[in-house]
């Protein structure tokens, strides 16, 4: 797909445990976003939902609840489901829609309501669901997030004072985010000293589920122009690629990879971001600033070379450097990431977005990073579902 | 008390040398587990024919963690929880990699990423009168031959 679309506005309910229906925070949130963008909810011509089918949702469609609780003005409508990539594809819908002409400006909305605790799939005897299996082995999200940072310990001398830096740095980034639930700036003790979940991750180390909302104005150039809009934040890229058999590495919810006896082992979360790339005609080097998915700090390691920040097994020498702060060489989530937020799922890939924009904006305020000009979001979750986005000024 | 599969159709229940059942692509070669039934995983393959194979029962851990708060359903827990080791285990001929919990009373510090296991029977929990056995990973050579799985495996060889 070749071409861009405007951000025209953003939109953010906080991010918390407010145990209240997500369609208010979707609303909240896309009435946010219409305001900044300057347009009116009439206007809107495309509704693009994020579910999810877990929780609170079970029964609800995304697109059309936000559309029919905005009032019915006889927009068209979807909803995606795509795990933690759902915003991404809702997104993509949007973006698919004005690019092909068949619309001029949509409005893309991802809420969710979160129980306390982990995430669980339906219960009764259901081996053929692969979700339903590990659980019943008691293999939660957090023991996938703790193979692949024991991993990284042994092949690339990563330490749990690694891990806990992490957190400590997003934590910094995140206290001055109004969005943000954990706003408080922890220390290497605290996190060293909170309580081994998943060996070797701890609590701090692995984020929560949150409440929350995200929503996006987006609209083809040509429209951005009419409404008087200069040099509109863009949408240059998304990238939603499946993994490639044989897939590598353990992926939830799988309890086994695929047997690479007849094809060579591919690494899904590593071929999200070329794709972005090739599509946005940029490569890492033109980056100021990425959100990446810190499901578990440890992750975000993963994610430096995935994004091609660096070379495979030299994230701990990016991190230690500084170079992920904001002032060093490549910022990494100075939003605070999913570490002061807590995952909402379907609004999380989208509240990457919303980040980047404010970013490149200049209205990310004490968390801003000097200069913003280009930057990508990395994001992944169950069955094989991810994303990048990339935006540009 | 009796002994059943906690998922039917997994693995054998032979208590001395237990195996994983997998699925082999009569065409292209490619093992499954679970067993695939209706279509190769393989994007070059559209074999729809598979026979049943016993897996390696032996491999080499990938990678390891444990479980130090209680999973929610459809987990079956012991009052009280007890923490156990989780091993993602690579099966060198199969070339994949199979994830399980780790024996009773082998803990995460004596595992190690490379080290060697085997495929053993554990009780995953109690239901009546009846063990529901999984299989487990054990640090190979660390139980008697012939060892049920019954008793803590002790950890050390």
């Amino acid at each position: 797909m070749s071409g861009e679309v405007a951000v025209l506005g953003v939109g953010m309910h906080p991010w918390g445990k407010w145990g209240r229906n997500f369609v208010e925070y979707g609303v909240h949130a896309a009435r946010e976003a219409i305001k900044d963008a300057g347009v009116r909810w009439r206007d809107i011509q495309f509704v693009s939902g994020a579910a999810t089918v877990r929780c609170g949702y079970p029964g609800y469609v995304a697109g059309a609840t936000f559309a029919q609780a905005l009032g019915w003005q006889g927009a068209e409508v979807n909803t995606s489901y795509a795990a933690c990539a759902s915003g991404s594809q809702a997104l993509a819908a949007a973006r698919a829609k004005i690019l092909s002409g068949a619309c001029d400006v949509a409005l893309v909305i991802g809420s969710d309501t979160t129980p306390k605790g982990f995430l669980a799939p339906a219960k009764g005897y259901r081996p053929d669901d692969p979700d339903w299996v590990r659980f019943h082995l008691g293999i939660t999200n957090p023991t996938y997030f703790a193979l692949y940072a024991r991993r990284r310990m042994a092949l690339y001398g990563a330490t749990e004072h690694d891990f806990a830096a992490i957190k400590v740095k997003n934590s910094e980034h995140g206290a001055s985010n109004p969005y943000a639930r954990y706003r408080k700036k922890f220390t290497i003790e605290e996190v060293l000293n909170s309580a081994m979940v998943a060996d070797p991750l701890r609590l701090y180390h692995i984020c929560a589920t949150s409440d929350g909302a995200a929503a996006l104005v987006i609209s083809s150039l040509d429209y951005a122009r009419r409404l008087g809009v200069r040099n509109p934040v863009r949408i240059a890229a998304i990238s939603t690629v499946t993994p490639r058999f044989a897939s590598g590495e353990v992926e939830m919810p799988d309890i086994a990879t695929d047997s690479a006896v007849a094809a060579e082992t591919h690494s899904f979360r590593s071929s999200l971001a070329p794709k972005a790339y090739e599509e946005a005609g940029i490569g890492p080097e033109d980056l100021s600033l990425a959100e990446v998915y810190d499901l578990a700090t440890s992750m975000e390691l993963d994610w430096y070379e995935y994004l091609g920040l660096c070379k495979p097994g030299e994230a701990e020498d990016l991190l230690r450097s500084g170079a992920t702060r904001i002032g060093g060489r490549i910022p990494v989530n100075p939003s605070g990431g999913l570490a002061c937020f807590g995952e909402a799922v379907p609004a999380q890939a989208l509240a990457q977005v919303c980040e980047l924009v404010w970013q490149l904006r200049g209205q990310a305020g004490q968390r801003q990073v000097e200069g913003a000009k280009v930057g990508i979001t990395a994001n992944q979750g169950l069955f094989g579902h991810g994303s990048c986005v990339i935006v540009v000024k | 008390m009796k002994r059943e599969p906690a998922i039917e159709g997994w693995y054998t229940l032979d208590e001395d040398q237990p195996h994983l059942i997998g699925s082999r692509c009569v065409s292209c070669g490619t093992y499954a587990f679970p067993r695939e039934r209706y279509f190769c995983r393989n994007p070059d393959c559209e074999s729809t024919q598979f026979e049943d194979v016993r897996l390696s029962r032996v491999g080499r851990i990938w990678s390891y963690t444990n479980a130090c708060y209680q999973p929610p359903e459809p987990y079956v827990s012991p009052d009280p929880f007890e923490p156990f080791a989780i091993a993602a285990v690579e099966l060198e001929k199969e070339r994949m990699i199979v994830l399980g919990q780790v024996v009773r009373g082998v803990g995460v510090e004596q595992l190690s990423v490379g080290m060697p296991m085997e495929l053993v029977l554990e009780t995953l929990y109690v239901q009546g009168d009846t063990e529901k056995v999984i299989w487990k990973w054990r640090p190979l050579g660390a139980g008697a031959t012939g060892q049920t799985g019954e008793r803590p495996a002790g950890g050390t060889p």
